[in-house]
């Protein structure tokens, strides 16, 4: 287990702010009537099935979707005239592995918009990038070709992107999909640790049990905003029925409170339950 | 050996082919990586239209050209941020549409004089000092925007909406390099003619690809390799008597060829284990 800390707030104003959104594409709304408050050196993870719009509230924050009614704010400003450094980890599977670039050069992209007439990056920018690269754990694979490193290390060398930019906010989109146990553990006490080194986080996850039940807090999303809270605040059979629409039995271990998936036949080689 | 060097219209023509296949061995990277190959081919059939519509309006072949081709490709990129056309299905129907303007306005107009046959299979030994003097403009252009946008493009190419989200110009990005594309096929066209743009645009940086990891190295070796078959294909040419434009897609299918055939070595000297460590790792492989 994590060492989420308690949802303490040191300042009064919220780092981001959603006040009756509704967003999507193409003039369909993906969510409707988002309230979400996001605090300086919050973790909170967002939370719901496939399609529930995780994804789509993260790009509502980047400016990537249409805003139909509502405001973000960052810092009380409209976030588009705030325009505020926001780190983006985007889902591994999105990245073309293909192409030919190393890993310094991806991480050195997240300081792309600093020196803007200048075709090289200058001394102090590669210093920042290599301490922190130094800090991910991921120095020595500079010069490796990204599809050369292991799940964990691209999920490294994709958040070092993210971190170089110096963002007052980290977003990321499923950071640990797709990753082994070992993995996505190393992942989740990196990013405790970057937490506890004051960067608000902001994630996506479908995984309940593995990654959500772990975060300070928890937002519950399917279409709008169902719930926020701690894990063992969400975490109740009623809340998880609305967010997933079935019955989903919670349990508690060793402090935790945890889903357990119903008994069926399927798993358990056929034999009648 | 030095034989073709004597005539003017030879060392003109050698010095445009190499000089077009640098410029456009360059910009290929971006394109090919873009998975946009099909573009280079499309867009000299729009461009196409345009310089018969620059001819009958009686306006310069270059700007009328280049004009033409910078709208097409902004077309193509408007159209490609419409989730639901893709980038090949907008190549198709903006640079059909613009090259079916062009053989309308032939048909219309059968006074014409001119013939445009150089214009669609090439005539390296056409190439006047004039047309060399705006290859020699656009190639230093280019290189120019492409070295000042070196980190925008990179980003821009590899993930065009998370760039945005770091605070690259994105659309801007976009913007100059259809410009960029459009003034390549313009000068190309005279050398290479319409119908074998693509392979002068494609083949260097595929090539490049199979030999590299390193987005900078690959840059620079598909210009020098897109250099190098413009220069080997025309002096072949003179020697086997055969289209320059046709000698020099061939001499780059060889040299694709030779590449593909070294990547495959290496794969598999890789594959045996110990034996293959001081090639290196291969490109692509894993």
């Amino acid at each position: 287990m994590l060492h989420p800390r308690p949802h303490e707030h040191l300042e009064r104003e919220p780092l981001l702010q959603l006040r009756g959104v509704s967003c999507g594409y193409g003039g369909r709304a993906a969510l409707r009537d988002v309230d979400l408050q996001i605090m300086r050196g919050d973790w909170v993870g967002l939370l719901g099935p496939s399609g529930s719009g995780k994804s789509t509230l993260l790009r509502c924050i980047l400016g990537a979707v249409d805003v139909y009614r509502g405001d973000v704010l960052f810092q009380g400003r409209p976030i588009a005239a705030a325009r505020p450094r926001i780190g983006y980890v985007p889902q591994l599977e999105t990245i073309d592995w293909q192409f030919p670039v190393t890993v310094e050069q991806v991480v050195m992209m997240g300081r792309t918009a600093e020196a803007r007439w200048l075709p090289w990056f200058s001394g102090a920018d590669r210093k920042l990038a290599h301490g922190l690269m130094d800090r991910l754990g991921i120095l020595r694979l500079a010069r490796r070709h990204i599809r050369e490193l292991s799940g964990g290390e691209q999920q490294r060398a994709f958040l070092a992107r993210a971190l170089v930019s110096g963002p007052k906010l980290l977003l990321l989109d499923e950071p640990t999909a797709g990753l082994d146990i070992t993995t996505r553990d190393e992942i989740l006490h990196l990013l405790d640790e970057l937490n506890h080194q004051d960067v608000t986080i902001l994630m996506t996850t479908h995984e309940i049990n593995a990654v959500a039940a772990h975060l300070p807090w928890v937002v519950c999303v399917n279409g709008r905003v169902l719930a926020e809270g701690t894990p063992s605040q969400v975490f109740t059979p009623e809340i998880l029925k609305l967010v997933y629409g079935g019955d989903i039995p919670v349990t508690t271990y060793q402090g935790m409170t945890l889903v357990a998936e119903q008994p069926h036949h399927f798993g358990r080689n056929g034999a009648d339950v | 050996m030095f034989e073709p060097f004597q005539y003017e219209f030879f060392v003109r023509g050698l010095a445009a082919a190499t000089l077009v296949g640098g410029l456009c061995g360059l910009i290929g990277v971006y394109i090919v990586l873009r998975r946009m190959a099909y573009i280079g081919h499309g867009l000299s059939h729009a461009v196409f239209g345009g310089a018969v519509a620059s001819y009958v309006m009686s306006i310069n072949f270059y700007i009328g050209a280049s004009v033409w081709g910078f709208l097409s490709a902004l077309l193509i990129n408007m159209a490609t941020r419409k989730r639901k056309i893709g980038a090949d299905a907008a190549i198709g129907i903006v640079t059909t549409a613009s090259f079916a303007v062009g053989i309308a306005l032939i048909s219309r107009y059968k006074t014409f004089t001119r013939s445009f046959d150089a214009a669609l299979f090439g005539n390296i030994l056409g190439v006047s000092q004039g047309d060399l003097v705006a290859i020699i403009a656009v190639s230093a252009a280019v290189a120019a925007m492409l070295f000042v946008g070196y980190k925008y493009l990179l980003f821009t190419t590899f993930e065009p909406e998370v760039a945005g989200f770091y605070g690259v110009p994105t659309g801007w990005v976009d913007t100059a390099f259809a410009l960029v594309l459009a003034a390549t096929i313009v000068v190309s066209m005279q050398v290479l003619g319409v119908t074998l743009i693509a392979s002068a645009i494609v083949i260097p940086p595929v090539a490049a690809r199979l030999l590299t990891n390193d987005f900078g190295v690959m840059v620079a070796l598909s210009t020098i390799l897109g250099a190098f078959c413009g220069l080997g294909g025309i002096y072949l040419s003179y020697f086997i008597d055969v289209s320059s434009g046709a000698t020099v897609v061939l001499f780059s299918a060889v040299v694709f060829l030779a590449a593909f055939a070294y990547n495959t070595v290496r794969e598999r000297f890789l594959s045996e284990g110990a034996s293959g460590r001081w090639l290196g790792r291969a490109p692509g492989s894993q």
